[in-house]
């Protein structure tokens, strides 16, 4: 029998495909007309911290090592207020088996893959979740398809994407190249009909909970060696699954004061799915292109019900602007003599802007860094950014218009986390699970859910819902 | 140009046409088509420019218009950015100033 495979035609096949590719039934979670049972969920279909400790030992994954920036702590005091200026630590995640911390969402979710039986995994990113799986992938005998937003219509590249391409090649996988549009996810539900294999999605609890040993290797690692839990954690936020999983990680090791920050890169303006901005953007992933619309609304993602839930945790949320996190990037080489990935300095930006405002006896971390190498390094995109008619230039970072220029700080006193009013992202989360559903009424469970959902008050909740003239009953 | 049965590959094709495409997108995409690149061993001998079949790495047969043999990266470190150096100079003079280290 030949299927139908137009857009529309495969579209519409999405849930009974996502069922056959990801082995769980999100239905039975959920309950009333928008909750479902997170933790039951991450309970049930996730694996425990001891089981992914050994799923990912056994891959080489996790236990990386953990370094004090002490040049850039130094630097921070000397622009600091008196008595300020935090200890900046980095977890090194780029020791990870194929260069970034993505490798423990993948450990989980190829040896799951390979529990169920089946023959290969396909992921749909352009970032390093991509060489993630298929590392995993060729250490677990799976095969492994990668599918990526590349190029824009003129058939130019991200050199960061392209960078990425190469390195899912050298490890076996096949990588399926797409222009740009929203319709990847098109190319991605007929792969998954026509192989057969595992949606490897970054959203699935066995991925999120991949991170969770980040978070508790980080308090385990703080209480040995300084004697107690780090003050902040600083996590590049896209997709919010670095996010949850560190945070949830922190809250499984008892290390409940810690206070989480999201960091993104802030690339308003540039639209995600235009053609003529894509090869504006000088970041790929760690964005506000994702990690905006992921916090209001996560379930957006391949799978029913993203288990990246990151308003539950997030404290703070605050940005960045891209000629901060390239001079970071630079400055992490330069003073630290670790040259890491652009994209995963976003959080250190953050963190040495933050650090300056807390007491010298406290503790900021930065919990990842990435691999770096040809297309994925502030050389070459700057380089990139260049020959797109952006404008490199000093100044002050406040005054960057991305898809226009980069300002590079002229001082790095003018490095700046500019914070984002979290009230605002719950208040549009609410709203996107009513719109969303086209909903006129919810239950006292869906009000219990959103409360959770957007880790919020009730009142507030109930304020957002009037003015959408939505009804609770019981 | 011709090219030989079995040899390395990269092929292209139009996933959807302009028409096809969905419908909630900026202006810029809605007017191009949604294009894909993949690479395989070539099914039989063919001219650049033909269409043909593929078999990709993990075995898969795809169809598309054979672009070119041997396809190589050549992604790089990019030309040199004069404000890259700028910025270690500054970092090292404000860090160790009053220190002997010249």
């Amino acid at each position: 029998m030949n299927k139908e495979m137009t857009y529309e035609a495969v579209m519409a096949r999405r849930g009974e495909i996502m069922k056959q590719a990801v082995g769980i039934d999100y239905s039975v979670f959920e309950y009333g007309k928008i909750a479902f049972d997170y933790e039951r969920m991450m309970r049930e279909t996730g694996y425990s911290l001891q089981e992914m400790q050994v799923i990912q030992g056994d891959t080489g994954v996790g236990n990386t090592p953990l370094l004090e920036l002490k040049n850039l702590t130094a630097l921070a005091r000397k622009l600091a207020p008196e008595g300020k200026g935090a200890r900046i630590f980095i977890k090194d995640e780029a020791s990870n088996p194929s260069g970034s911390f993505k490798a423990r969402r993948a450990a989980n979710a190829v040896y799951h893959a390979k529990k169920l039986g089946y023959k290969g995994v396909i992921a749909a990113t352009s970032g390093n979740y991509g060489a993630a799986v298929a590392s995993q992938a060729a250490m677990r005998g799976l095969k492994c398809i990668i599918i990526q937003e590349c190029y824009d219509s003129t058939g130019k590249g991200q050199p960061e994407i392209i960078e990425k391409a190469r390195k899912c090649e050298a490890y076996g996988a096949e990588v399926v190249q797409l222009t740009v549009g929203p319709e990847l996810f098109y190319t991605f539900l007929k792969l998954l009909e026509e192989t057969g294999y595992f949606n490897a999605s970054l959203y699935t609890p066995f991925g999120i909970a991949g991170v969770e040993t980040l978070g508790y290797e980080l308090a385990m690692q703080f209480r040995e060696r300084v004697g107690k839990d780090p003050d902040v954690v600083v996590c590049t936020n896209a997709g919010g699954g670095n996010l949850t999983g560190t945070a949830r990680g922190l809250i499984k090791a008892g290390a409940n004061e810690v206070k989480i920050v999201g960091a993104s890169v802030n690339l308003k303006g540039l639209h995600m799915a235009s053609d003529g901005d894509f090869n504006k953007k000088s970041f790929t992933t760690g964005h506000t292109g994702f990690g905006i619309p992921f916090s209001t609304w996560p379930d957006r993602s391949d799978v029913p019900r993203s288990a990246a839930r990151p308003l539950r945790y997030m404290d703070r949320y605050v940005l960045v602007n891209q000629g901060e996190v390239f001079y970071m990037t630079e400055a992490l080489a330069q003073l630290e003599g670790l040259e890491r990935g652009p994209a995963g300095n976003t959080s250190l930006a953050v963190a040495f802007s933050l650090a300056q405002e807390m007491d010298q006896d406290q503790i900021i971390v930065v919990q990842e860094t990435e691999y770096t190498g040809a297309g994925k390094h502030i050389q070459p995109q700057l380089s990139f950014a260049k020959e797109n008619g952006i404008e490199v230039k000093f100044g002050n970072p406040e005054e960057e218009i991305q898809g226009e220029n980069i300002i590079l700080p002229s001082h790095p006193s003018l490095i700046k986390a500019r914070e984002i009013d979290i009230n605002q992202l719950r208040s549009s989360y609410i709203k996107n699970c009513i719109t969303q559903n086209n909903l006129k009424e919810i239950t006292e469970a869906d009000l219990d859910f959103l409360i959770k959902d957007g880790n919020t008050t009730e009142e507030f909740a109930l304020k957002i819902l009037e003015g959408l003239n939505v009804k609770i009953t019981k | 140009m011709k090219i030989n049965k079995g040899a390395w590959v990269r092929i292209h094709d139009i996933v959807l046409t302009p028409q096809e495409r969905a419908t909630n997108l900026p202006d810029d995409t809605k007017k191009v088509p949604l294009e894909m690149w993949v690479k395989g061993f070539l099914m039989e001998d063919a001219t650049i420019g033909e269409k043909v079949e593929i078999e990709t790495i993990t075995g898969r047969k795809v169809e598309g218009t054979l672009l070119e043999a041997n396809p190589y990266y050549d992604h790089d470190f990019g030309k040199f950015v004069p404000e890259i150096l700028e910025i270690g100079l500054q970092l090292r003079k404000i860090l160790w100033v009053g220190e002997n280290h010249e």
